[in-house]
């Protein structure tokens, strides 16, 4: 085999050997381990450099082996892979930085980082699988890796919030394997193909094709937290704050949303998708889910769980941008797969530092704190004005692409869903930030620590900055190549015109 | 070299059971160190030899059947050959750290570890249905009597239950075994199968069939015949549980497996067929519930075995008039059941002792704290759950993604619901063990370390269980090798 065979390969192992490696390394090897995790992510971060630039000149990455008889193990990096494990492999070095100044002193680190990088392992091969059976392969390590995240703290609020993870979460997997078995058996062993396997589908497995579909949607849609299935989420909170940065950004919320993403595009195609009429009812649900969460963040009081809405919410702006038939929409709606990990990871990691450093979780204590702590403040700003979008953030590029897009789908109410969603956006962000710049403080900090020069611990302080500058700057230059948009537009050229 | 390595893989275990008879344990334990090591040579070679040149019949010092006892050696008899030495080498190699060599009754283990294994090759390689009985007797009196061993008087009530059950089912088999030598003429499963292929179907046979799977049956503790087995499997020893639930159960289940595929067909029906899967399914929801009910740590695994070999009996229904490459796909799936079972039981009986070395107590409560103080064992007890829950990409999954293949290909769809509970089930007795040991009680800080050597075997076995999944294409090739049939009569 060659180089380019193995490339995904390495990109999986850098995280799973460094996983292995941590879990062997004493609780008290702090340099080491943390020399180790950062090496890992940034040789990962170079690898998969390296394989984007290759994807874009039309490289063929990709390794397969009979697993069991019937099906096939396959790695395969195509420009929506790169795009996930692009993502995974950015938010990982920014989230291990944070998380090494997040855990400082706390026990049980070893454990702690030892999932944290199988999970990003999961990631990654979730990205780079080329099968639906491959995908499952690691959908269902990442649900197992992020378990002892959850339950981190082993208070008894944490071991709940886990078993309430647990049972969504394998219910999902039980039920998309079901669906994945199911086609197997209808269809056969189908790789991720642009333009789907269903162009010219017999219309005699037309209905078992439908009721896969919404199997597969069932399954996935529990990670992605798609309405009725979020209840997992908001609870999923208890976890330290790297975690839900995490989980929220890209590993879990991200990897049922990528899932639905190469469902309709890589297994049935996007042409197929819209001719079986099975795009539509996924828009509304879609659309219900993005309005649902901005109301029930409306009424939140804890900052996490008012994030975890949001979370709701703006993953689901993936779902409704791929169903929206044609290139434009379907842009938008795979760039927010990006902007929201940016801008969600953004957001989580001030939360995290306000927790930290002045021992803030709820809402009303907020006030004042843009005064203490101006840099977290500033970022956490720049993440809410991003997901609110406002120009010429992130979030508007993803809006405004998605808005244009349907307008070209003939889908006008997708108009007013997005400007209704926005206002939600705004109506439960801005008083956030009002309390953080126009109010005084209500006098001491519930748990205020110092750290001399900085308003919090150098790694803490850096990494929402760096991402908060990055969600500037995938708006301000969204038109150079290879910016997030740029990408998306690739993807979906390939999709549409296989 | 052939002859060499089966007179090595059939002769060392009844040798070394009389050479450790002689010895106390601690001598028992050296002897024991050597012949472990013979016999995964012997037992390593004669797979190579199969997976080269395919299997063969072997008649026992050079007398053919009817006369002498004929063996079958082909690849999936020396694959479970191989099985055995991987799972008894890796408990025997714990037991001789784990099990006090001070009390003197202990030093019986070591023979009594040995006549097991010999029994279990001879029902691997049987051939005919009189020495599967002989190999079950001895697989059955050796595990009454490790059970026995644990020396308290439940081990010994639980002991006495074991033995009522295995020879019940003893009988029942040794009954039917009648039946079939009054209407063949013969005890050799090829002659029986032979004979059916150009005659049609005596009257009466189905009842001979009945009677042997209802005693195997038994002997495999099928749900709800299952009452023994979590007594028995419970209060062993962590070793000897690791051996009764990976393999003891298995060898009664060859058994009926190989006569279903050899005269399912013929003398079974629709009828018997979806019963058994029913039991099996049974044993699934039943077995599990029960697991996640256990106030005992070494209970709910034992619960789980009842559970996992329900899965087991789906072969009946799965292989019953179904096309050539369903019936291909459930054999296959259930051999990687067997084989993954086998591992993971092990590892997680091995790594349940330890935790409960650690902690001091089998209860499930106990178990606080102990995932910072013996993480890597509650590690090896979590990746073998996986392979219980059936998750990717160990080989539980690899044999439930054919079990269900071969559901749906069958149009048997009501499998496919058991295949999913059992595996979300699974998920809560499993978690309920992990969730215990995440706990964090500022009381209990005594923990005591066991040997390094505890550790690592569990995990080794854990681990196996996981590559299994990944390899199942290249193991399950070697069991579709072509079998040379010059033997048969």
């Amino acid at each position: 085999m060659t180089l380019t065979a193995w490339m995904p390969v390495f990109a999986l192992m850098t995280s799973f050997i460094a996983s292995l490696v941590i879990f062997v390394l004493p609780e008290k090897g702090y340099r080491l381990r943390t020399a180790v995790n950062l090496g890992a992510a940034l040789m990962k971060l170079v690898l998969v450099i390296v394989m984007v630039w290759g994807v874009f000149r039309g490289v063929d990455y990709g390794v397969r082996f009979t697993m069991v008889p019937g099906v096939e193990f396959v790695l395969k990096a195509d420009a929506l892979a790169m795009m996930f494990a692009g993502l995974s492999a950015v938010l990982w070095l920014l989230t291990t930085i944070y998380a090494v100044g997040y855990l400082e002193d706390s026990p049980n680190r070893s454990r702690f980082f030892g999932f944290f990088s199988l999970c990003v392992a999961s990631t990654t091969g979730i990205a780079l699988a080329g099968n639906l059976f491959t995908f499952f392969l690691f959908y269902e390590m990442l649900t197992l890796s992020t378990y002892p995240l959850v339950v981190h703290r082993g208070t008894e609020k944490a071991l709940r919030a886990g078993r309430t993870y647990l049972i969504y979460t394998l219910t999902g997997g039980a039920v998309l394997l079901l669906s994945i078995a199911w086609l197997h058996g209808v269809a056969g062993d189908l790789l991720f193909r642009e333009g789907g396997h269903f162009i010219d589908a017999d219309p005699a497995i037309h209905t078992s094709l439908i009721i896969i579909f919404i199997l597969l949607v069932a399954g996935l849609g529990v990670k992605a937290a798609v309405f009725p299935l979020h209840g997992w989420l908001p609870q999923a909170m208890v976890a330290p704050a790297p975690v839900s940065a995490l989980l929220h950004a890209v590993a879990v919320v991200k990897a049922g949303a990528f899932g639905i993403v190469r469902v309709v595009y890589n297994v049935y195609g996007i042409t197929p998708s819209s001719t079986l009429g099975l795009l539509q009812p996924l828009a509304w649900l879609a659309a219900f889910t993005m309005i649902y969460g901005s109301v029930r963040a409306l009424a939140q009081v804890d900052l996490k769980r008012l994030l975890a809405f949001s979370t709701v919410s703006q993953v689901s702006y993936i779902i409704l941008g791929i169903c929206l038939f044609g290139p434009v929409g379907a842009a938008g709606g795979l760039v927010h797969l990006l902007h929201q990990g940016i801008m969600k990871i953004t957001l989580f990691f001030c939360a995290g530092n306000y927790a930290e450093t002045l021992g803030i979780h709820r809402i009303d204590e907020m006030d004042g704190a843009g005064r203490r702590m101006p840099g977290t403040s500033l970022a956490f700003t720049i993440g809410a004005f991003g997901m609110i979008g406002a120009p010429p953030l992130a979030g508007f590029i993803t809006k405004w692409t998605m808005g244009t897009g349907a307008l070209a789908a003939n889908m006008d109410w997708v108009i007013a869903v997005l400007v209704l969603s926005s206002l939600l956006n705004a109506a439960y962000f801005l008083p956030i930030l009002h309390r953080l710049w126009f109010r005084e403080a209500q006098g001491e900090w519930p748990n205020e620590r110092h750290w001399g020069r900085l308003e919090t611990s150098a790694w803490l302080f850096w990494p929402p900055l760096f991402t908060a500058v990055v969600t500037v700057l995938v708006g301000v230059l969204a038109s150079l190549p290879f910016s997030p948009l740029s990408w998306a537009e690739l993807i979906v050229l390939r999709e549409y015109s296989p | 070299m052939t002859l060499w390595l089966m007179a090595g893989l059939l002769f060392t275990p009844l040798a070394w059971a009389v050479l450790t008879l002689l010895t106390d344990f601690r001598w028992g334990r050296l002897v024991t160190w050597a012949g472990i090591l013979v016999q995964i040579l012997v037992s390593l070679g004669l797979w190579l030899t199969v997976a080269e040149g395919g299997g063969f019949y072997y008649g026992l010092g050079g007398w053919d059947a009817p006369l002498g006892i004929e063996l079958r050696v082909d690849g999936l008899a020396v694959t479970f050959v191989l099985l055995t030495a991987v799972v008894a080498s890796a408990c025997g190699w714990h037991a001789g750290v784990y099990i006090d060599p001070e009390k003197p009754w202990h030093r019986y283990f070591w023979p009594l570890f040995w006549f097991l294994w010999a029994g279990l090759n001879a029902v691997w390689l049987g051939g005919d249905l009189f020495n599967l009985y002989v190999g079950l007797e001895l697989i059955s009196l050796s595990a009454v009597g490790l059970v026995a061993l644990g020396g308290k008087a439940g081990a010994l009530r639980a002991s006495i239950r074991y033995l009522l059950a295995a020879l019940l089912g003893s009988l029942a088999y040794l009954l039917g075994v009648a039946l079939i030598y009054g209407q063949f003429g013969t005890l050799s499963i090829a002659g029986v199968s032979f004979w059916l292929a150009e005659h049609p179907t005596p009257t009466g046979s189905g009842l001979a069939l009945a009677l042997m799977v209802a005693g195997l049956a038994l002997k495999t503790a099928l749900f709800p015949l299952h009452q023994w087995l979590p007594p028995a499997h419970g209060i062993a020893k962590s070793p000897v549980s690791a051996l009764l639930s990976a393999l003891v159960v298995k060898a009664s289940f060859y058994v009926a497996a190989r006569l279903w595929l050899e005269f399912g067909e013929s003398i079974g029906n629709l009828a018997v067929a979806q019963l058994l899967g029913l039991l099996g399914s049974g044993a699934v929801v039943w077995g599990s519930w029960l697991a996640c009910r256990q106030q005992q740590l070494k209970q709910v695994v034992a619960y789980s075995s009842v559970a996992q070999i329900g899965y087991l009996f789906l072969l009946f229904p799965l292989t019953f008039s179904v096309s050539e490459a369903v019936s291909l796909q459930a054999q296959q799936g259930i051999t990687l059941q067997v084989i993954s079972h086998a591992l993971a039981k092990a590892a997680m009986f091995l790594a349940a002792g330890n935790l409960i070395l650690s902690v001091g107590s089998n209860r499930v409560d106990a178990l606080a704290g102990v995932s910072r103080f013996l993480p890597f064992s509650l590690f090896s007890f979590s990746l073998a759950g996986v392979s219980l829950m059936s998750l990717p990409p160990t080989g539980g999954f690899a044999a439930k993604w054919l079990l269900l293949q071969a559901s749906l290909g069958s149009g048997q769809w009501w499998w496919v619901g058991v295949l999913l509970a059992g595996g979300l089930l699974s998920a809560t007795y499993v978690f309920r063990i992990f969730r215990a040991s995440l706990r964090e009680n500022p009381e209990t800080d005594q923990f005591y370390h066991p040997a390094r050597s505890l550790e690592v075997i569990p995990m080794i076995l854990a681990l196996l269980a996981l590559g299994l999944g990944l390899m199942s294409d290249q193991v399950l090739t070697v069991m579709a090798l072509p079998f040379e049939e010059e033997g048969a009569p």
